[in-house]
């Protein structure tokens, strides 16, 4: 064969994404063979609307994890900016756009975010540790100092937000119509925003170096302990902007509601194919696993499998999507040191 | 690198120090929390059945701590605890509902069959993971975040979301009772046991020496002949044990069994550990500062519900503050310590 | 000495009282390699970490083309055409090879977004100074060790590059791989960079610096052109100690063979390997770094269980299936790395010496016999001269030469009838080698088959009664020590 098209064959071979978009592919063609309703219109809004909130975390945790770092503190942060910024608003009786509601919550979150990221740039303990005591500080002030409550009415520009709607889409035989929220642009234009950030910049590319090797990207002249700082902040700031989105459109504020989402957002980053040891992973897996375990989770109903059987199937996907990828890399480890062998073989 | 390692007996003094020290530390706070009680509300914390009511009530997340500590001195950690808990007791729970009788009472050979049965599928459970992270070779976080989700599928699965109850109250009257002249819980000596087992096979069997060496270095125990896919079995083999047991213990506290019990108990238990002075990274860590760690945050979470004024949700604060604080005070501690600095600057967890 | 490219000038350097550096002075000319020697802990490092600037020197100063520094930062140092490249060469396994070459300029421009075009430019650039051959797109994680090391040295070339530090350049290199740096090294020679060439390794001295400098508890002992240099005073400036050579001599030869490998393979590792031990003996293994000898190495201890061909142990087969096996077929192992395969360094020196045999130091269930351990770790610190205070001390306390005494004590606690050591001396100060190597000799006197697999053929032939060279998986050569000298094998080897 060619040299140059087997090693573009390789490549590709080595590459997770291919793979799992054969996955998510066989994935809805299963579901649409057994209900004929998946590629139905008003299905795919509402698997784009159930992608918003736990792609923003996402998004926010992959950058942790490319880092070399996990982060489990984002949904207890999430809540307490949004509780926060949702009460200050009832207090004044605001009655504007959500703008104010985004910008609060949003930077509430990136001070929240700082206090993540010092404790591990600055102080440079390990982030399992910090982000869960952070999960607790967060969740105590919310729950204590601020003895959230559920609340029934949220501020009216956070209400129309909610239910404004970019089209809505109909499924001609059932006649069910679901919206396509405007928070997807929000989703969207988050999403574009990292990738070109960590295509296109040095700091981008400084968070896949220190996920590589901190000590080289220390030795490289990047600013290892600004760039850990800024990544919390940054992270902080999504999951807060996530935080709004998910009141808006739930029309209702439930302290408590994201807490726990931890686990499953990180299993879809993981399931896409970024290292959980860090340094590697693309933005692209990351959503295609994130929108696998999202569609398993809301096509429940359309398969005819009742809906309490939803983890058997996330939890059985995570499993075997991470066994997979570490077969994987066991195998590329195998191939690696036959490939070094043999050009020195053919020289000697 | 040889340099780093070189001979340095001030470092050895320090390094001796700091081992008792975490452990000082831990009964430093709790002997100030305890002195601060006896200050404001002695009448309200000092009292027999308090303490018995705070005993009755640890041993369920203090058995899963227990069990992580295992998984952790290897290098690993059980994100699996709660699923294995909560499959365990709804298993057994319908099996206490086939086992009571029409008068609302259970045979003689009940209590003992489920707690045979419960640790038999605990087991079996953790040897689901154990297969995971040795055969499959998915790190461990993963392989039992993956099972923990699998598990609480099957819970819902069977049980629809709803509670399983209505077994005879026999069982849970049992396990709440209290022994030896009406003085120490039920719960309190199943917890006392396990601890002693689990004490007993890491200090003092081949066992325990050889799990804290697989946690130094996975691939210094391989070429020292040692067996490592067996120990990991083992270990989650373990954690899986103590969680079925936690689920046992859940299940008569609650005198029923859901699949979203003890829900906050994964990360929770995994907070008690390292304040324990476990080393997340493996190899290091005494069952003495666990069970330190489970004794404050029970006096902690008890104490402040003492003060009605005081919402009690800021026991999450205090408990995520004390264990950022103690980490930060490891820093300044250890950072003369150039090799476990580096550790903690390489390291993720 | 006006026209020095770097001139170091009576610096001390001292870390929490232990003094690291002493009235260390040396220079280097435009386009001169020179050699920078010492044993571990003899400051060599401190000493690169000071010319790079990361370090500041309590006393003494630096100048670099005539300018002073008392206060050297790193960004100084490489403006001043400083670089380092490090033993594990700073990359990043997990970015391309164009990205590793890139970063570092676009960085130090203070760039803050990416031009992947001018990114592929400068490190197309960078390659073809040294007239290095690699596929801009591949992870560098996935690169030779030798590839990465090219890779480290193009990105020190993309700056106006006047001094390269090399740190010990050469110890994952197989020997075609360290002539085909030698040959770089001089090509820069040529255009009147300088190079410091950190090693410990005499031969190389020789073969590629022109003056050297030896250190020796943070003092220079020794400097001068390395043509006067012969072996015996490169180990006394090293060392301090004077050495006399042991050669290995049989004394008692068993008749029957104690181990014998027939027809021995494992795929993509060797093939039809057959050879025997008789007590008594010292079988030394050398070869390339891709000619078999590790896998054979780890094949002879149940790591990479053979596929094809057979062992025997007197007479009879014996399956090495796992560690395990070997174990218990009482054959040990001194691995490549010590430390991170033979030791646990954050564990005490008693649980590394007992850990392989810790099965038999029981009493019933699996009770660990305190008396019996004990006994057993005072037993083999003592006779191994391990250098400790308190065998309850973490391992990382100890130099390189007692960790690899502990290494061994860990095997002989086990009764073996047969070790195989792997490299057992790389890393090793030249006065715990000389130890170790007697500790060796005396061993295979007292009975225990030894399989030493090494490239140090001076290593080999002092110590090996016979030597079997490998190649491409396959054993070419069965030669007595005695009668061969390197030449002879280097001829096998390549």
């Amino acid at each position: 064969m060619d040299e140059m098209l087997k090693l573009k064959l390789k490549r590709i071979s080595r590459k997770n994404e291919p793979y799992l978009f054969l996955v998510l592919l066989a994935l809805c063609l299963l579901i649409e063979v057994r209900s004929g309703q998946f590629f139905a219109a008003n299905n795919l809004v509402d698997i784009a609307s159930a992608l918003i909130v736990p792609g923003l975390f996402a998004i926010g945790a992959f950058m942790v994890i490319v880092s070399g770092g996990i982060d489990v503190s984002f949904p207890a942060l999430a809540s307490l900016s949004v509780y926060a910024s949702t009460t200050y608003l009832l207090s004044i009786d605001y009655q504007g756009g959500v703008w104010l509601a985004f910008l609060l919550s949003i930077l509430i979150g990136a001070v929240l975010g700082l206090f993540n990221g010092i404790f591990i740039g600055y102080f440079k303990l390990p982030t399992l540790i910090v982000t869960l005591g952070s999960t607790n500080v967060f969740r105590g002030i919310m729950q204590g100092a601020l003895d959230s409550k559920q609340l029934a009415t949220i501020p009216s520009g956070m209400r129309e937000f909610g239910t404004s709607a970019l089209f809505i889409a109909r499924n001609p035989v059932s006649g069910l119509t679901s919206r396509m929220p405007v928070a997807f642009l929000v989703f969207a234009g988050v999403l574009i925003l990292m990738f070109l950030m960590l295509r296109y910049t040095m700091f981008g590319r400084s968070i896949y170096s220190i996920g590589g090797s901190e000590v080289s990207a220390h030795r490289a002249g990047y600013n290892v302990v600004r760039t850990k700082i800024i990544i919390y902040i940054l992270v902080g700031m999504i999951a807060s902007a996530a935080g709004v989105i998910r009141v808006s459109m739930m029309q209702q504020l439930h302290p408590t509601n994201m807490l726990g989402m931890e686990l499953k957002v990180i299993a879809g980053v993981v399931l896409g194919g970024t290292a959980i040891t860090g340094g590697r992973g693309t933005l692209l897996g990351c959503m295609i696993g994130t929108l696998l375990i999202v569609i398993v989770e809301n096509s429940m109903i359309l398969l005819g499998i009742p809906t309490s059987w939803r983890s058997v199937f996330t939890g059985a996907l995570i499993i075997i999507g991470t066994g997979v990828s570490a077969r994987q890399v066991i195998s590329m480890h195998k191939v690696k040191s036959r490939s070094i062998k043999q050009p020195i073989r053919r020289g000697a | 690198m040889m340099d780093k390692v070189k001979t340095n007996p001030l470092k050895n003094g320090i390094a001796a120090v700091r081992k008792d020290q975490h452990i000082f530390r831990l009964v430093l706070m709790l002997i100030a929390w305890m002195l601060f009680l006896a200050i404001t509300r002695f009448g309200r914390f000092y009292s027999l059945l308090n303490f018995q009511t705070m005993a009755a009530q640890f041993p369920e997340f203090g058995i899963m701590a227990l069990g992580v500590m295992v998984a952790m001195i290897t290098g690993g950690i059980d994100l699996s605890m709660v699923g294995m808990a909560n499959l365990t007791s709804i298993l057994m729970a319908y099996l206490l509902l086939a086992l009571t009788g029409d008068d609302g009472g259970l045979p003689a050979y009940a209590i003992p069959l489920v707690f045979v049965l419960g640790l038999g599928i605990g087991a079996g459970l953790g040897l689901f993971n154990g297969v995971l992270v040795t055969k499959f070779h998915i790190p461990p976080i993963l392989a039992t975040l993956g099972s923990g989700e699998f598990f609480i599928g099957i819970c819902m699965a069977i049980t629809g979301g709803a509670a399983v109850s209505r077994f005879s109250r026999t069982y849970a009257r049992t396990i709440n009772n209290r022994i030896l002249g009406d003085m120490i819980p039920v719960q309190l000596l199943i917890f006392i046991i396990v601890a002693v087992v689990i004490w007993f096979f890491l200090t003092k069997t081949v066992f325990g020496t050889k799990l804290y060496m697989l946690g130094t270095s996975p691939k210094a125990a391989r070429f020292s002949g040692l067996n490592t896919n067996k120990l990991l079995l083992k270990t989650y083999l373990t954690s899986g044990m103590c969680a079925g047991l936690a689920g046992l213990v859940m299940m008569a506290n609650y005198n029923s069994a859901r699949a979203d019990y003890g829900g906050v108990y994964t990360l929770q238990s995994i907070l008690i550990v390292i304040l324990g002075g476990v080393n997340p990274l493996g190899g290091k860590g005494k069952i003495s500062g666990v069970i330190l760690a489970v004794v404050l945050l029970q006096m902690l979470q008890t104490g402040i519900n003492r003060f009605p004024a005081i919402s009690s949700y800021y026991i999450f604060l205090l408990w995520g503050g004390v264990l950022i604080l103690v980490m930060v005070l490891n820093f300044f501690t250890e950072r003369n310590d150039g090799l476990r600095f580096k550790k903690l600057v390489t390291t993720k967890f | 000495m006006a026209d020095s490219l770097l001139k170091v000038v009576d610096v001390y350097k001292s870390f929490v009282g232990v003094k690291a550096l002493q009235d260390v002075t040396f220079s280097i000319q435009p386009g001169e390699i020179h050699c920078l020697a010492g044993e571990n802990g003899s400051g060599k490092s401190t000493l690169i970490k000071i010319i790079s600037g990361v370090y500041t020197p309590d006393a003494g100063s630096i100048e670099i083309n005539g300018r002073q520094y008392n206060k050297l930062t790193p960004i100084e140092a490489i403006n001043n055409g400083i670089q380092v490249i490090y033993q594990d060469f700073s990359i990043f396994p997990n970015l391309t090879v164009m990205e590793n070459l890139a970063v570092n300029s676009e960085l130090s421009e203070h760039r803050k977004l990416v031009n992947w075009k001018r990114m592929r430019t400068i490190a197309e650039d960078a390659v073809s100074k040294i007239d290095f051959d690699v596929d801009l797109d591949e992870l560098v994680g996935s690169l030779s060790v030798a590839q990465k090391q090219m890779v480290a040295i193009s990105r020190a070339l993309i700056f106006n590059t006047k001094l390269i530090i090399m740190d010990e350049p050469t110890t994952a290199l197989t020997k075609r791989e360290v002539s085909n740096l030698f040959k770089i090294i001089l090509k820069l020679k040529e255009r009147g960079i300088s190079i410091l060439f950190v090693s410990h390794k005499l031969n190389e001295m020789y073969e590629i610096s022109e003056n050297f400098t030896i250190l020796r508890n943070g003092k220079v002992v020794a400097t001068g052109s390395t043509k006067e240099l012969d072996a015996e005073k490169f180990s006394f400036h090293m060392t301090g100690r004077k050495f006399t050579k042991r050669h290995y001599r049989v004394e008692r030869l068993s008749s029957e063979p104690m181990f014998e490998a027939k027809q021995a393979g494992v795929q993509n590792g060797f093939e039809d390997v057959t050879f025997s031990l008789h007590k008594g003996e010292i079988l030394g293994v050398t070869g390339l770094l891709d000619s078999g000898r590790t896998e054979l190495a780890l094949s002879l201890f149940g790591m990479r269980p053979i596929d094809s061909g057979q062992f025997y142990m007197y007479g009879k087969p014996v399956t090495l299936s796992s560690p395990k096996a070997a174990i218990h077929n009482k054959i040990g192992f001194v691995p490549e790395d010590r430390l991170s395969e033979g030791l646990f360094l954050p564990q005490s020196i008693a649980d590394n010496v007992v850990i392989s045999e810790i099965d038999r130091l029981t009493k019933k269930a699996g009770l660990v016999d305190k008396e019996k351990r004990a006994e057993e770790i005072e037993k083999w610190v003592r006779e191994l001269a391990i250098a400790t205070p308190d065998p309850n001390n973490l391992c990382q306390t100890l130099s390189g030469g007692n960790q690899q005494r502990v290494v061994l004590a860990k095997w002989l606690a086990c009764n073996l009838e047969m070790l195989v050591l792997n490299g057992p001396t790389v890393g090793v100060d030249i006065g715990s080698k000389h130890d170790i190597h007697g500790i060796l000799q005396d061993l295979a006197k007292s009975g225990l088959g030894v399989i030493i697999i090494s490239d140090d053929l001076p290593e080999v032939l002092e110590n090996c009664s016979r030597v079997l060279v490998m190649k491409a998986g396959r054993i070419v050569a069965d030669l007595e020590t005695d009668k061969t000298d390197e030449s002879v094998i280097l001829s096998y080897m390549m």
